[in-house]
């Protein structure tokens, strides 16, 4: 469905007034993403993985220089092309819940997601009703406003977002965070769903533990490079399957097993700008 | 019960003004025959309007007689204070009103305009035209206006809100909208820079929040988000602002009124104040501030409709 290709990305930023530098915020960074498949990408923060949800999705910053390629259905996808398919044939989980807007009853911001997939008017109405409904959020849920959510619901509003906009290729950026247990299991049982739906899923996280019971491969990033991409069954005994150092750390830093944190297996040799 | 008490307020310090004020009101009653009078008949004219009491006196009489429902005389006009604010205030209302709506609206329009796609060549010249708006006197537009509209092309009347010499039930409506055209649209310029800056002021915070990122990751186009989420957002500015801004209009209409002789609520407050008429000059002032505290009530209850996360419940 989804396949990067060495995909680079620099931004820039200003040491003094008019000294443009470029940061690398991803290097050489390449996997795929198939249809009915979880992909999890697992970093710590400031590993590149929202810019590269960003990248995908085709919403960097201004100025921003990204090279390599990205092909989606097989054709390469080109900003006028993510232009078209936002929306149609790419949707995004955003992590922020502030992406909802305060102003507008969650129906209605539906049913305006609807509206953007290319929906008539009285269709979208009634698809955002029925795609609420499926996220379990009945008809008071419905009529309220964002900040009458709690923060399950809500997560569960840019879920349904997402699933009216009926698109094969969904990112969603750290939609656990924040949440209790029980909330955090009905989001990402939701992620599984689409999958099951046939859709590809590419989630973005920093938690590997709650990604790998529902997702079917993992790609580690670190520093904006790609460590290593493995079926998520690899992460299991002492990591035997598991090829780099670093993902063999994570595991084992992970309370249920051995809980270390090898000062030298995790700390970082690579110069400090992230 | 707070809008009586800053009714009082306001009261009390023109009041306070008024006696402060080194105009005399018999003297300006008089004007050019004031020698022809005799310190008798002045005495008689000071006793007959109750000038000889002490202010403290006078005002409570004042007050006595308002809360009998009574605004006094006004001895300029030679009319009740009531009758002179009420027909002012339907000539002032016409111009005030269109004045703030036609303000409300444009501003609002290029404020979303400008702020939909920052640093647009339409951005930047409808900055730069609210610049040069927001930083010119009202009154000098006014002068301009006239000068071009009236006199080189004589397009528009000069004056007055009918033409002169007409008895004011003759004059058609399309003569009064005429008259109105050029002292409404010089008013509305001073409304229209704040309006649409602090419009796009918003409108540029909200095209750079998550709000806009989501939906341009849903495909949305820059004006599908001004138009479903900016109207929303940038509304309470500007709502907040063309409230607010009633005062501002009234003293703007003073100014107005004068350059084009309009005989509205803004010609009667400068007539008092020059012939020291205290009745009609304390009955505008509360007259005024009672408008704008009920212009600013609206906008309190307004931001509830608009914005839900401002209830009644919070203090």
């Amino acid at each position: 469905m989804l396949q990067i290709n060495q995909l680079n990305l620099q931004l820039p930023h200003y040491r003094k007034w008019w000294r443009r530098e470029w940061a690398t915020c991803i290097e050489d960074v390449t996997f795929d993403v198939q249809p009915a498949e979880i992909h999890a990408v697992i970093g710590a923060s400031g590993a590149g993985k929202s810019l590269l949800a960003s990248t995908i999705m085709g919403l960097l910053p201004e100025g921003a220089k990204a090279t390599g390629q990205l092909y989606f259905d097989g054709n390469l996808l080109t900003s006028e092309h993510q232009q078209r398919l936002r929306g149609h044939q790419l949707a995004l989980i955003p992590q922020s819940l502030n992406a909802l807007d305060p102003l507008v009853r969650s129906q209605r911001q539906v049913s305006w997601a609807a509206r953007r997939a290319g929906n008539p008017h009285t269709v979208a109405w009634q698809l955002a009703r029925e795609a609420l409904s499926h996220y379990q959020l009945d008809r008071d849920a419905q009529r309220r406003y964002p900040h009458e959510l709690s923060g399950g619901m809500a997560r569960r509003v840019l879920t349904a977002m997402a699933h009216v906009s009926r698109a094969n290729l969904i990112i969603a950026d750290e939609p656990s965070v924040g949440l209790d247990p029980q909330q955090r299991n009905r989001v990402l049982a939701a992620l599984k769903a689409l999958a099951l739906e046939g859709k590809a899923v590419i989630l973005i996280t920093h938690d590997l533990r709650h990604a790998l019971p529902i997702a079917d491969r993992v790609t580690i990033m670190r520093q904006g490079r790609s460590v290593e991409t493995t079926q998520a069954s690899a992460f299991q005994g002492q990591g035997e399957q598991l090829q780099s150092t670093y993902a063999r750390a994570l595991w084992h830093a992970l309370p249920n097993n051995a809980f270390s944190t090898s000062p030298t297996r995790l700390s970082s040799k690579e110069p400090t700008l992230a | 019960m707070r809008l009586i008490l800053v009714l009082l307020c306001v009261a009390a310090v023109s009041f306070g003004l008024i006696m402060l004020s080194p105009i005399d009101p018999i003297d300006a009653y008089l004007g050019s025959q004031m020698a022809q009078v005799s310190p008798d008949q002045r005495a008689l004219i000071a006793e007959q309007w109750g000038f000889d009491a002490p202010p403290a006196a006078q005002f409570s009489r004042w007050l006595s007689q308002l809360l009998s429902g009574e605004l006094g005389w006004s001895h300029i006009y030679n009319q009740p204070v009531s009758d002179v604010i009420s027909q002012r205030f339907q000539r002032s209302i016409l111009l005030l009103g269109s004045a703030w709506l036609l303000a409300l609206l444009v501003g609002f329009a290029l404020g979303i305009i400008a702020g939909a796609k920052e640093g647009s060549l339409l951005d930047r010249l409808i900055c730069g035209y609210v610049y040069v708006t927001a930083s010119t006197p009202t009154f000098w537009l006014a002068m301009l206006a006239l000068l071009l509209f009236s006199v080189y092309l004589g397009w528009m009347p000069t004056c007055c809100a009918g033409p002169t010499g007409v008895v004011n039930q003759d004059v058609s409506t399309l003569t009064r909208l005429h008259h109105l055209i050029l002292p409404v649209a010089t008013l509305a310029l001073l409304g229209i820079a704040a309006i649409t800056l602090h419009t796009r002021a918003r409108m540029v915070a909200l095209m750079r929040s998550d709000i806009a990122l989501h939906a341009f990751a849903q495909g949305a186009t820059r004006f599908d988000i001004a138009w479903r989420h900016g109207i929303r957002h940038a509304s309470l500015p500007a709502i907040t602002l063309a409230f607010a801004s009633l005062g501002e209009l009234f003293g703007g209409s003073i100014l107005i009124e004068q350059v084009f002789a309009y005989p509205g609520l803004g010609q009667a407050t400068v007539e008092a104040g020059l012939r020291s008429d205290v009745p009609l000059l304390l009955g505008i002032a509360l007259f005024t501030a009672l408008f704008v505290s009920i212009g600013n009530l609206i906008a309190d209850s307004l931001y509830q409709l608009i914005d839900p996360r401002i209830s009644k419940e919070q203090p």
